[in-house]
């Protein structure tokens, strides 16, 4: 299989390419089986792809497969190449799988919209670059896939552009996440000049070898590399596009959030893994930045209003729980919880897809309520998504991902206890959000209008089916540490991310470990039964209405005024210099130069004023007066 | 068989040269500014045969063979295109014309 992986970013380019070149003259059914198709068929070279990989391992672990040198200059000669192990195994069978699910589910909830050959040709250039970017050999290729991902993302979030807010919104990501790409370019320049390759493996053996522990120069590219991995991701303090990001249509923010985009971070990383072995400073950057987005995007979330928000910043935060496992150098960890929260993050938005739909493009959860007896499936499938994503023990994938995180937080030899204690926290208001999301939407008494649909069509459904099914029994493949029963995953990835070392801890601690989140979680779904359930709004209305709780509640809505902030310090003062900068002297110089040249340019247009026989009598003038002169001579 | 002098060949050719010239500059109507062409072209061939003559050569003759059925062809394109323009802006004044250039 080591033959086809060029196949696997290759089909869904072919889908964007016939969609772009061919698309206007295809019906709606054409197009969306051009749109869908390649990355089905992309998941299908891929799972090809796993089964070969897990019933005949390749010696080295990994397929390699080089298609041509790209240039050469020197010494410097990048790579067309494809990596495939089992990290980008992971990635790549999720994007793919998971992609093709959210394009089936499209076909359907976007066949009212004008544009739907533009999303279709978007949503396969999208995929496809996340495939490149997990795909690749080589850092100049994989960065190739990072900005096609950026500029995909830009299209899709201003997808409906004409209104003015979604074309700002599109804008926003696309300049916050370029100041962490640009973050990234340095880091690899840095990595070019000091190791003198760009291919991936080789120079993260070379830097391995080269670079002692806790070499500044370690620290240096870590950190650059995290830069880009942070905008990417939307963490802290790059986080401000994601939430304004849900201007793009649903199964573009289910997308963004569970597939590509937002987990291109969490993958750097754990691509980069060795630079973070050999820098404990950059990994305890990585470490604090996850928890503390997480924390942050947590109370966040527990404040928005709109249903998509709410799920953005939620989604913040499980990209943090991600960081966190990086931080800790527990990578497998990461990537597992990047696996499950794929399925359920994916499932959350698609439910709200139809929760909007259903409310007639009403996004305001306070103008839901009780709609549990409207859409009975969706309900169904909200709830699923909701219990995973807060990890309610046993019964959700969310779990078992969670768990692993927030143990080796503690008792992985690079962990601590603050860390934990994040997690932990973390998980409280995870399940507080969630089921604050589910108990006003699908509880309670109906507040706003009644829905204007209620039956959803087969082929919306079902591939919620599939990703809640994934969202319910994907855990089981990796128990948690303290069962000693199988884990599936971590040896599978072992041959790529190394396991962390363990702190050796008593059974006390095990137990202690182990019970903790799952009581946590369990009590933060019991709060917000409280909270927002039993009682709505009696109990939380007043909460809010004390003076101390408005301004929190204020703050936590507009995302703690990152984006004021950045306004005042960043935006303003450009405008200011750009407006200052557009009238001065250099300016008018330039302006100097132009307005004689354009005087001369009117006095020469006048002869041409149309008249051919003046032309004539001029080029024939012309002639006698040179014939005139070369026989004078 | 006296041969014609070719220097009042080329005379000739020199004469109807310029008055196709002037033709082409100061007639308006399209039809008579391709006839005035056709003048024109015509001298150009008259000067090969003269040449031809002097130097005792074929090339003048082929020349001419070559100009007339370029001419011809010259001929039907300008008709063709006087006629679209007689159609679309009813006049055939070169003058009016002007308004191609806004």
């Amino acid at each position: 299989m080591q033959h086809v992986l060029w196949l696997i970013p290759f089909l869904p380019v072919l889908g964007f390419a016939v969609l772009v070149v061919f698309g206007h003259r295809m019906g709606r059914r054409t197009i969306a089986v051009i749109g869908a198709a390649p990355a089905g068929a992309a998941a299908a070279v891929a799972i090809a792809t796993a089964v070969s990989f897990l019933v005949a391992p390749p010696a080295t672990h990994a397929y390699d497969q080089v298609m041509w040198t790209w240039f050469r200059i020197g010494a410097f000669a990048p790579r067309i190449a494809f990596h495939l192990d089992p990290l980008s195994l992971v990635m790549t069978l999720v994007v793919t799988f998971v992609g093709f699910l959210i394009l089936l589910y499209s076909t359907r909830f976007m066949r009212g919209d004008e544009g739907y050959r533009r999303f279709f040709a978007y949503m396969d250039l999208f995929i496809a670059s996340m495939l490149i970017l997990v795909l690749a050999g080589d850092f100049l290729f994989l960065l190739v896939g990072w900005e096609g991902v950026g500029l995909s993302s830009f299209l899709l979030i201003g997808f409906w552009y004409r209104e003015r807010a979604n074309g700002a919104a599109a804008r926003k990501a696309f300049i916050v996440t370029r100041v962490g790409d640009t973050a990234l370019l340095v880091g690899l320049l840095l990595i070019f000049t000091k190791l003198g390759t760009l291919d991936i493996q080789g120079a993260m053996a070379a830097a391995q070898s080269q670079w002692a522990q806790g070499a500044a120069v370690a620290t240096a590219a870590a950190l650059l590399l995290m830069g880009g991995a942070i905008g990417k991701s939307a963490q802290l303090p790059l986080q401000t596009w994601l939430p304004d990001a849900m201007a793009g249509p649903t199964p573009v923010s289910a997308l963004i959030h569970a597939a590509t985009m937002v987990t291109a971070g969490v993958y750097l990383i754990a691509r980069t893994h060795v630079l973070f072995e050999l820098s404990p400073t950059a990994r305890l950057v990585v470490a604090v930045i996850g928890a503390a987005t997480l924390l942050y995007a947590g109370v966040s979330a527990l404040a928005q209003n709109d249903i998509k928000r709410a799920l953005a910043y939620s989604t913040i935060s499980q990209i943090g729980y991600m960081f966190l496992a990086l931080g800790v150098a527990a990578w497998s960890a990461a990537v597992f919880h990047f696996l499950t929260h794929a399925f359920f993050k994916a499932l959350l938005f698609l439910s709200a897809g139809l929760v909007i739909k259903a409310m007639d493009e009403e996004h305001d959860i306070r103008k839901m309520g009780g709609l549990r007896r409207d859409i009975p499936v969706v309900f169904r499938l909200f709830l699923i998504g909701a219990a995973a994503l807060s990890a309610l023990p046993l019964v959700t994938a969310g779990f078992f991902s969670k768990d692993l995180i927030v143990d080796l937080a503690l008792t992985s030899v690079h962990g601590g206890v603050w860390l934990w204690l994040a997690g932990v926290v973390g998980a409280l208001l995870t399940s507080l959000y969630s089921f604050r999301l589910v108990f006003l939407v699908f509880f309670g008494e109906r507040r706003g209008s009644a829905p204007v649909a209620t039956r959803f069509p087969r082929l919306v459904v079902w591939p919620m089916v599939a990703l809640a099914a994934g969202s319910v029994v994907l855990g089981w493949i990796e128990l948690p540490v303290h069962w000693h029963g199988w884990s599936l995953f971590t040896d599978f990835m072992a041959s790529a991310l190394p396991v962390p070392g363990i702190r050796a801890g008593g059974l006390l601690d095990a137990i202690a470990v182990t019970l903790i989140p799952a009581i946590v979680s369990v009590a933060g779904v019991y709060l917000a039964w409280v909270l927002f359930g039993r009682r709505r709004p009696a109990v939380a209305g007043s909460l809010v209405t004390r003076p101390g709780f408005r301004w929190l509640a204020g703050a936590a809505l507009a995302g703690w005024g990152f984006d004021r902030l950045y306004h005042v310090a960043l935006v303003r003062p450009f405008l200011w210099l750009a407006h200052h900068g557009q009238r001065d002297w250099i300016d008018r110089l330039v302006s100097g130069i132009a307005g004689p040249a354009a005087a001369l340019g009117g006095l020469l247009r006048r002869t041409q004023d149309g008249r051919l026989r003046y032309y004539l009598a001029a080029a024939a003038l012309g002639i006698v007066v040179f014939v005139a002169v070369g026989l004078l001579r | 068989m006296s041969a014609v002098d070719p220097v009042y060949a080329l005379g000739l050719a020199g004469v109807l040269f310029v008055l196709g010239l002037l033709g082409v500059l100061v007639r308006r109507n399209i039809i008579f500014v391709l006839a005035s062409i056709e003048i024109m072209v015509n001298a150009a061939g008259l000067a090969f045969l003269a040449a031809g003559a002097r130097w005792g050569q074929a090339d003048g003759q082929v020349m001419f063979v070559f100009i007339l059925a370029m001419a011809a062809a010259e001929v039907a394109v300008g008709l063709a295109l006087a006629l679209r323009i007689r159609r679309r802006f009813n006049t055939l004044d070169v003058d009016d014309l002007r308004k191609l250039k806004d």
